[in-house]
């Protein structure tokens, strides 16, 4: 890891990240929307670590501009994380196409979008790692959030064709999948500590698994356990569930 | 949001709050805007209910580093940046805080807002003299930046304002040039009460000092201290036996809280002793790290939860100079009959003072620990009485219990304070349990 591009630099996971690949002297490049708001944080790593940090327009909803936002990075990065995502309003999605709409267009198109783009440059180069944040939502349909869940469980596929295809390159595919994690996204939502990460815990954890160079790494590992009960409920049960 | 119970340093009081922490400085925007009234919180290191509220927007997350000039020693930090972040950065590069508390584990924010001192007062002023600069989101929503010169009402109130006038967003201070990480330290060993207070002026050329107090002694030993010195450490003094920066000294830390009856007249008495003993020689010379010398309580982490749960207070006050001696003295000997039980008591000379809000004055003062009983409020108000009386008053950050009429009538400013607050602030929307109680807003 020498140059990580971290793509929706500007969610709490990503903050947690960049400071911690900065303190490992990575030169960081980070991509938002609006990403001028990061210029504080661009200051402090570079104050503190004496690294550089690049800050570039990103916009993951509109696919359209991807590419041109990809060619024009120099450097080039050797390691990107794909951290953006959009939780949304579940209640409102399901009576209204359009949260439905960017929801899935956050969680699944936009992803696919640059990492399609990423993947093919990487796979040139015969080097590289993709990390994509994905979920534990999208391991089992639930009807508290399905939509979110969906576009995450296609994310999670779409990684795991990803690695298959890359690894005769010797590109790297890590695919994460938090479950809850203390940031802006569940403000609202009272969830047990045992259950919930802090976005620096989450961050560690993420880059303990590019180190050891894991396929696939839930955050916290309890998750593991848990996903493992949900997932082999038989549906006729499931179907009953609260969830 | 979720909703916990939070406190201060002192553990009391206790309060049910919401806390949210921005991460960017348009969530404060976000939160001004959703319109019910919070306070803004640091790190909770006040001994009082002064970042307490129902609704407290933390800045622990908001906390980089904008500009270092190492040449000219001036730095911007967002506000929730701790001082022990700084000074990990500034130094290795040969720079040292301005003025700084007897703790490092408080944000920069919270330095101005209390207008923090510390043992160089007398020479350097308190923290807002520092300041070139704060960047401010006022709670109308508007962004302004403000100094001595520009929008100087602003600047003045919000040093020491408690957070009321606003979210300071940006502090931009200059900083002290060092040339090694050490404190050429000198303490000096005093019989009683008279005797430190007189040496507080014969020894003022000093960059630093402080006594610590022994306030169970009574009798001919009656306020035994010992007065500590010190000067920063020039690379010759260091005789080149050590590096000049020296690294980071681990931390112990107190792991629960004490069960109440462990700090009584006998064990506090022992641990006077000790601690007075420990200087055998009238005079004594020696090298401190800044770490030691400036910190020495932040070697032990929590160490807040000795005095129990149920929590004690600061009492610090300070008394004008002329009446000072007097002051001090009768103060501390009703304390003293209490038995009640301090650790620490510190006293410092301070010198003049600009700020209208702020707590300094020139003058004595005294800051003790006592742990939280059912008597000590109201014997505390009789003290308050005669701080009063002496022409003083009480540090707000250390504040948890004051009456409002004390406030108004021994703070100088405080009705123009209220006004100016009430023009910025006519919503109320930055609120805390203390502006509450002291009637302010």
């Amino acid at each position: 890891m020498k140059t990580v591009l971290i793509l929706g630099a500007s969610s709490e996971v990503a903050l947690a990240l960049a400071n911690q690949l900065a303190a490992k002297s990575c030169e960081l490049i980070l991509a938002a929307r609006n990403s001028d708001r990061l210029a504080a944080v661009k200051s402090d790593l570079a104050i503190r670590f004496g690294i550089n940090v690049t800050l570039a327009e990103f916009d993951a909803l509109r696919p359209d501009t991807h590419k041109n936002f990809y060619e024009s990075l120099e450097p080039k990065p050797d390691t990107a994380i794909c951290v953006f995502g959009y939780l949304g309003d579940h209640t409102k999605a399901m009576v209204d196409w359009q949260e439905s709409a960017t929801i899935v267009m956050s969680n699944y198109v936009g992803a696919v979008s640059i990492l399609n783009v990423i993947a093919n440059d990487f796979e040139n180069r015969k080097e590289g790692m993709i990390v994509g944040i994905s979920s534990v939502a999208g391991e089992r349909g639930r009807q508290s959030n399905y939509v979110y869940g969906s576009a995450k469980a296609g994310f999670t596929a779409y990684l795991s064709g990803l690695r298959n295809r890359l690894f005769k390159s010797g590109v790297r595919v890590i695919t994460v999948k938090p479950g809850f994690m203390k940031t802006r996204m569940l403000a609202g939502m009272k969830t047990s500590a045992f259950l919930t990460a802090q976005p620096e815990r989450a961050a560690a954890l993420i880059i303990r698994a590019m180190q050891r160079k894991k396929d696939v790494v839930y955050v916290l590992p309890v998750w593991k356990w848990i996903m493992l009960i949900i997932r082999n409920i038989p549906e006729f049960t499931f179907k009953k569930l609260k969830l | 949001m979720a909703s916990d119970f939070i406190t201060n340093w002192n553990n009391y009081p206790l309060a049910k709050s919401n806390v949210s922490s921005p991460v960017l400085a348009e969530d404060f925007s976000a939160q001004l805007s959703i319109g019910s009234p919070f306070i803004v919180r640091g790190n909770g290191r006040c001994y009082g209910d002064a970042s307490l509220a129902p609704s407290v927007t933390s800045t622990l997350k908001f906390n980089r580093i904008i500009y270092f000039d190492d040449r000219k020693g001036i730095i911007t930090c967002e506000s929730g940046l701790l001082l022990t972040d700084i000074l990990d950065v500034i130094m290795p590069r040969g720079w040292f805080l301005p003025v700084t508390p007897g703790t490092r584990f408080i944000t920069v924010g919270g330095a101005v807002a209390s207008d923090v001192h510390g043992k160089n007062h007398h020479k350097d002023g308190s923290f807002s003299q520092h300041v070139l600069s704060l960047k401010i989101l006022t709670p109308k929503g508007d962004v302004i930046y403000c100094n001595a010169s520009e929008n100087s009402e602003y600047f003045w109130f919000t040093c020491g304002g408690m957070g009321l006038t606003g979210i300071i967003l940006e502090v931009t201070f200059s900083l002290k040039k060092i040339e090694t990480g050490y404190i050429r330290q000198v303490q000096i060993k005093s019989g009683g009460l008279d005797e430190v207070l007189d040496l507080f002026e014969q020894y003022g050329h000093y960059t630093y000092s402080v006594a610590w107090i022994d306030c169970l002694k009574t009798g001919s030993d009656f306020g035994r201290s010992i007065l500590m010195l010190g000067e920063h450490a020039t690379v010759p003094e260091l005789n080149g036996a050590r590096h000049a920066f020296p690294k980071k000294s681990s931390t112990l830390s107190v792991p629960f809280y004490f069960p109440s009856f462990v700090l009584n007249g006998l064990s506090v008495k022992a641990f006077n002793s000790v601690f007075y003993g420990k200087n055998y020689k009238k005079e004594m010379h020696s090298m401190a790290t800044c770490e030691s010398f400036f910190y020495p309580l932040d070697a032990i982490l929590h160490w807040n939860r000795i005095y129990g749960k149920r929590g004690f207070v600061q009492y610090q006050f300070v008394i004008p100079k002329e009446r000072g001696k007097e002051g001090v003295r009768n103060i501390l000997n009703r304390i003293s009959s209490k038995g009640w039980g301090s650790f620490l008591a510190v006293l410092k000379l301070f010198g003049t003072q600009q700020g209208p809000i702020s707590f300094n004055m020139e003058g004595y003062t005294l800051a003790l620990d006592i742990p939280i009983n059912d008597k000590l409020f109201s014997f505390l108000d009789e003290l308050d009485l005669m701080v009063k009386d002496y022409g003083g008053r009480i540090y707000l950050t250390k504040d948890a219990r004051m009456k409002p009429e004390i406030f108004h009538s021994t703070y100088p400013n405080a009705s123009n304070f209220v006004s100016f607050l009430n023009k910025v602030d006519p919503e109320k929307k930055i609120v805390s349990l203390l502006s509450r109680r002291l009637e302010i807003k």
